[in-house]
């Protein structure tokens, strides 16, 4: 079976819904099928991977983290939205330093954030096979 | 539900053996866990739990084998960062079993 | 008759933020928890509307739900003020009555 472009659109804060976490539960099983994944942050998405996250405050548990290890599951295409930054009043200095070790270039970290406006982030959905909304 | 009877005490397992408190966790109870299953850790073993517990301490999650197997070839050697090497050690899967042993879930998308 | 207005939906993906702002009195209060927190941030899309309601009314956020986020306080519109669980409570009681915008 040829790979497919996969792709997971989050669109929610995390914490005060499930979305989030399950979104990332999701594509966390969908490496294991070594499909092409990308993941897309949109609206309120781009707080799941702001940096400094502590839920101490509200006895959730903080699954920022997890995020960094996406680079390990070979998915490294995170599209963050600008216009979604900037109407939150936020910027990429915000959010998480998202890195994935390229095997093939002697684990050099490269950033898997990939930065992209509006009408950027519509061609590359477009692009998509399969797409996945939460 | 099972449980596990170390020093006196009752530890909570589920129903497939993995410790239902990840922080009451004790390296005694790893080897407890392995006795269970009539396999007697060795360093080799512990090198592999060891990572698994700092891979989880880290990231709040198990990784799938495909990346234990490749993050173990970075940091031990590109001899032990394979599936022969480490289904020897682990013969029921070295996600499942040495998660069970280092006392994490089972992996997200454990095959 | 001071009414406390508790708002938990992002002001960015819901309109009841917005709605609850269309509705306060004078002398009432605003309380953001979970999602709603990310509305106490300045520079937004959002803030000059939350600034002009805060000409009549006080606003408070749960901190707790705000450093969840990665957001940090000092980043909040200035006169927003952060609260605790029992920060809440006192909140609750101090207004004769309360109303959730879900």
């Amino acid at each position: 079976m040829a790979a497919k472009k996969f792709m997971f659109v989050n669109r929610k804060a995390p914490y005060g819904t499930v979305y989030a976490l399950e979104s990332l539960e999701v594509v966390l099983i969908s490496a294991a099928f070594e499909q092409d994944v990308s993941l897309a942050f949109i609206d309120d998405g781009v707080y799941q991977i702001t940096k400094g996250q502590n839920t101490d405050g509200i006895g959730q548990k903080n699954f920022s983290n997890t995020y960094k290890a996406l680079g390990d599951y070979e998915i490294n295409k995170l599209y963050v939205e600008k216009e979604s930054l900037e109407e939150r009043g936020l910027t990429q200095d915000d959010l998480m330093d998202l890195v994935w070790e390229d095997e093939d270039d002697d684990w050099a970290e490269k950033p898997s954030i990939i930065l992209v406006d509006r009408s950027e982030m519509a061609d590359v959905m477009a692009e998509q096979e399969v797409t996945l909304s939460f | 539900m099972s449980s596990l009877e170390l020093n006196g005490e009752s530890i909570e397992l589920d129903e497939e053996g993995y410790l239902i408190d990840l922080a009451s966790w004790t390296p005694e109870i790893g080897e407890a866990l392995a006795k269970g299953e009539d396999v007697e850790l060795t360093d080799e073993h512990w090198d592999i739990i060891n990572f698994l517990r700092e891979y989880y301490e880290e990231y709040q999650i198990a990784p799938a084998v495909r990346v234990l197997t490749k993050a173990v070839g970075k940091r031990l050697g590109k001899d032990k960062g394979n599936s022969k090497y480490l289904y020897s050690l682990f013969p029921y899967g070295p996600g499942k079993q040495a998660c069970k042993y280092a006392g994490l879930p089972k992996p997200t998308g454990c095959v | 008759m001071a009414m406390l207005h508790i708002v938990n939906k992002s002001p960015f993906e819901k309109v009841s933020f917005r709605s609850c702002l269309n509705h306060v009195k004078p002398g009432d209060s605003v309380l953001m928890i979970e999602d709603a927190a990310v509305g106490a941030l300045d520079g937004t899309s959002f803030s000059d509307k939350l600034k002009t309601a805060m000409g009549d009314v006080s606003v408070y956020v749960l901190g707790g739900d705000l450093v969840a986020r990665g957001l940090s306080e000092d980043r909040m519109i200035d006169g927003i003020k952060t609260v605790d669980y029992a920060g809440f409570v006192d909140l609750t009681v101090k207004n004769e009555t309360t109303q959730s915008w879900l």
